[in-house]
């Protein structure tokens, strides 16, 4: 049974760690458009 | 546009959250296995998400090397429909394996000729190289997820971790490999060369994958392992969930790749843009 | 202008005459595969049962890294003299460049192996069991098998930062049906329990595969741009 829930746990901590690496890309490009607009 | 990725998102959740109570609470209890069986709910499905992301990169890279030139795309295009064809027409005059049945196989041959043309629609030459950054990066997550919960399905019910003869799994592997390098050489190459390269890399691994099934089931006649996930009929009421399960991932998968198809594109302009002010020098950018 | 093969046959004459009178690649492939040789032979202890059944993944994983060592210098001397861009310009067939090199690859690493195959039978007191003729087709088409695609992966690579590395990171996947159809072809020669013929086929195919591949594809890679 604990496998059952450690499958279903890992299964979500891989999608959020995932999502969570698309933000933070998302705001390093968007602080970077900021900066090339100012110039 | 930027509406309607929220409401999606609602839904996705929705169906998300719809799908494990179906697989954890209303689903049946495997007889033999307990209720450790429904990892199957999370393991198949992201299984073959993974292969249609895959899939999907396949399509494109081959597209993006055909739509280099107009004579290489009317080529394309004529192979694609030949190949579609004749992979229905086999169907009724080749004997095919047990187990596996003529529509499934003519409804692929359709389905991926649809698909390549229907990527061709909608997708310029550019996105499509984009789309197939994006069909193996998400398709790598998917395959992780289905690397991991695979021995977590095999430990508590064959008692073993891994077997490396289990041709499901160590093909998967394998495939998880081959993308993993695939996403290596985007990274590590050159920003003109990168999608040529890729593309090229992308086509090797799709011819690869018929081998790697045929020389880890021949290692398999010759070194017998335990088979880890089993075949046989499975009950309709956990074929229903499944499926549940399958449209609910499939959803999530597009918005993830909507989401990164979207970045990717930022990304890109933000280049180019950088190209263009380093060109026209340092003191011109009043 | 020149046939196709009177330009790779002329590459590929270029390519040995080089080595042969520089011998840089023969001899650091020749003693780094000692090494690993030797290397094995502490971390395995040859017991002649065992030894069998392990030889051959032995064997072939010492190989391909040798072979490794061999396509990482493939294009080097190439680029070193601009010669890489002249190909490009010139009316040459571009797999003319390609199969000479992928020959010159063959030859090399054959070579190598026909000088490691001995230290490891007497490292490991290896006996053949089975057939050992079969041996041949084996180590030719699996060693055809790792070149081609490694003079392939090779070109790759060369646009590409951390090129040495690169060249393995891209090859062992798409090797691995290879890899495990020598290892297990070997073992099964060896210790006479199967038969290898599934095996051999099984390279076969993928030599044919992989070459039309490379030789459609190594245009489009060479012009990349």
């Amino acid at each position: 049974m604990n496998f059952l829930y450690a499958a279903y746990t890992a299964t979500w901590v891989i999608h959020i760690v995932y999502l969570g690496t698309l933000l933070q890309r998302y705001r390093h490009l968007r602080s970077e458009i900021e900066e090339l607009k100012r110039k | 546009m930027k509406r309607v990725f929220p409401i999606l998102a609602v839904l996705t959740a929705a169906l998300l959250s719809y799908a494990v109570y179906e697989g954890l609470i209303a689903a049946p209890t495997d007889q033999l296995q307990g209720d450790v069986y429904r990892i199957i709910y999370y393991h198949v499905p992201s299984a073959w998400t993974a292969f249609l992301l895959f899939v999907i990169n396949f399509v494109a890279s081959v597209q993006y090397l055909a739509r280099a030139n107009p004579r290489a795309d009317r080529l394309a295009d004529r192979i694609v429909i030949a190949i579609g064809v004749a992979v229905c027409v086999s169907t009724f005059l080749v004997p095919l394996p047990k187990g596996i049945h003529p529509s499934s196989v003519a409804t692929t041959g359709i389905a991926m000729a649809a698909l390549y043309f229907l990527i061709k629609k909608c997708f310029s030459r550019q996105q499509v190289d984009v789309l197939a950054v994006v069909g193996a990066e998400v398709g790598v997550v998917f395959c992780t997820v289905v690397l991991v919960t695979g021995p977590l399905w095999a430990r508590p019910v064959w008692g073993i971790w891994w077997a490396p003869g289990d041709i499901r799994l160590t093909s998967t592997l394998v495939l998880w490999l081959i993308y993993v390098s695939y996403l290596m050489l985007r990274r590590f190459s050159s920003s003109g060369q990168t999608a040529v390269l890729a593309a090229a890399l992308a086509i090797f691994g799709a011819l690869d994958v018929p081998l790697v099934y045929f020389s880890i089931w021949f290692f398999r006649t010759q070194h017998p392992q335990p088979v880890i996930g089993g075949g046989g009929s499975i009950d309709p009421r956990m074929l229903h969930v499944l499926l549940i399960n399958w449209l609910a991932f499939l959803c999530f998968a597009a918005l993830i790749c909507w989401s990164r198809f979207r970045l990717e594109v930022l990304q890109r302009e933000l280049e180019e843009a950088h190209a263009l002010q380093a060109l026209a020098g340092p003191r011109s950018s009043r | 202008m020149s046939r196709p093969s009177g330009v790779a046959g002329a590459t590929l004459a270029k390519d040995l005459r080089l080595e042969w009178r520089s011998k840089d690649a023969l001899n650091s492939m020749l003693f780094f595969s000692l090494l690993v040789v030797v290397v094995f032979s502490f971390s395995f202890d040859p017991i002649a049962e065992e030894s069998r059944r392990i030889a051959g993944g032995l064997i072939w994983v010492a190989f391909l890294f040798a072979a490794v060592v061999a396509l990482n210098q493939t294009w080097a001397r190439e680029l070193r003299n601009q010669v890489l861009d002249a190909y490009r310009v010139s009316p040459a067939a571009p797999n003319s460049l390609f199969l000479a090199k992928a020959l010159g690859n063959f030859v090399f690493v054959t070579v190598l192996e026909t000088l490691m195959t001995p230290l490891f039978i007497v490292f490991y007191q290896l006996r053949s069991l089975g057939p050992a003729w079969q041996l041949i087709p084996i180590a030719v088409l699996g060693t055809w098998a790792l070149v081609v695609n490694g003079t392939f992966f090779a070109a790759i690579s060369l646009r590409t930062r951390s090129r040495e590395i690169m060249l393995p990171l891209l090859l062992f996947p798409i090797s691995i049906p290879a890899i495990l159809a020598m290892v297990n072809g070997t073992a099964a020669v060896l210790t006479g329990e199967f038969s290898a013929r599934f095996w051999i086929a099984l390279l076969a195919c993928y030599d044919v595969v992989f070459t039309t591949a490379c030789l459609l594809l190594f245009e489009t890679v060479l012009q990349a741009e």
